[in-house]
């Protein structure tokens, strides 16, 4: 029951975010410093996302700036740099943390 | 049958071109959504469930956050957690507004329900010649739609068959890599991630994750200043 809840209440949430400007702001213009900042939301977010599943350890929580994954990640990063292929990016990393253990 | 079965008039060519530019992001969304359907089954929901959650949530990290935190936390904590996660949704929404002049409501409805990160990157980086860019956007959600929940459908399926030390998960962070490379394009772009970055690990504890949120926040507001004090430079 609780995880039927979970999903429609994820579901619902989601939708209204994603509908806030497209639905509900409609015909109106935004003022320039928010189109500026929309700008920066794209790197923002994946940095915010991507930064602390390199440097902390999955299950413990602990920070690691040893991780193997911190490593496999910025040789990703470079492959990604270099070819602008997203399966070259996942094979370059996924191969390096399982070499690297 | 010698021609190509060609596409009705309806749908514009924008439409296909957007769903072609999305294609090299399948190997990447695939093993994300199988990932998402596994982690949901391991963590304690049916596939039906599963499977459902991925129609109706329809949110990667989301789902991957649900699936942490199912079983010890009170549900609505979950939602709230996971709605602070899609918060950039909300940001994206905001920044595509401008393209979607004159879209019906019928139509914003459906076209928000599939946005994502990756119909999001893919729409910014179009062509700037595309002349329909909602058309374009439109192929790119398509397509992600199809690969993410086939693969969640697959992840749920297959469930705990899969190795537990098979680091599957890490394609999450490295599609997320692959994104944002192309999108550092400017010194405040940098600037911004580099700030988000730090930011995001330094506060890695909080809870709901709203290092994620402080992060981009923070982010954003130092790239705002760098541009500005560019401006008064030039």
């Amino acid at each position: 029951m609780s995880t039927w809840l979970l999903i429609l209440g994820v579901g619902a949430g989601s939708l209204l975010l994603r509908a806030s400007s497209l639905v509900l702001l409609r015909g109106r213009k935004l003022p320039d410093s928010v189109t500026l900042s929309l700008g920066l939301v794209p790197a923002s977010v994946l940095a915010a996302l991507i930064a602390p599943e390199l440097l902390y350890a999955r299950g413990t929580g602990a920070f690691d700036p040893f991780s193997p994954r911190l490593a496999a990640g910025l040789v990703a990063a470079a492959v990604a740099w270099k070819t602008r292929n997203l399966l070259w990016t996942l094979i370059a990393g996924l191969g390096l943390l399982l070499l690297l253990g | 049958m010698t021609e190509l079965p060609t596409a009705p008039p309806r749908v514009p060519r924008s439409f296909w071109q957007g769903l072609r530019a999305f294609v090299p992001l399948i190997p990447g969304v695939m093993p994300f959504g199988m990932v998402a359907g596994i982690a949901a089954v391991q963590a304690g929901f049916s596939p039906a469930q599963s499977i459902a959650f991925s129609l109706i949530g329809y949110a990667g990290s989301a789902q991957l956050v649900a699936s942490q935190m199912f079983g010890h936390t009170p549900t609505l904590l979950i939602v709230l957690a996971t709605l602070i996660v899609n918060l950039r949704f909300a940001m994206y929404s905001a920044s595509l507004l401008p393209l979607f002049d004159g879209v019906s409501l019928a139509r914003r409805w459906l076209l928000a329900y599939g946005l994502t990160d990756q119909s999001y990157a893919v729409t910014m980086g179009r062509p700037a010649s595309t002349p329909n860019p909602v058309a374009y956007y439109a192929g790119a959600t398509a397509l992600m739609w199809l690969t993410w929940q086939s693969g969640t459908a697959v992840g749920a399926l297959l469930g705990a068959r899969i190795p537990a030390h098979w680091p599957l998960e890490f394609a999450v962070p490295l599609s997320f890599i692959a994104l944002l490379i192309p999108v550092l394009r400017s010194r405040p772009q940098v600037l911004a991630a580099g700030i988000s970055a730090v930011v995001a690990v330094a506060t890695y504890n909080l809870p709901f994750r709203l290092n994620l949120i402080l992060g981009a926040v923070c982010g954003i507001a130092a790239g705002l200043l760098i541009q500005r004090w560019k401006g008064q430079a030039a």
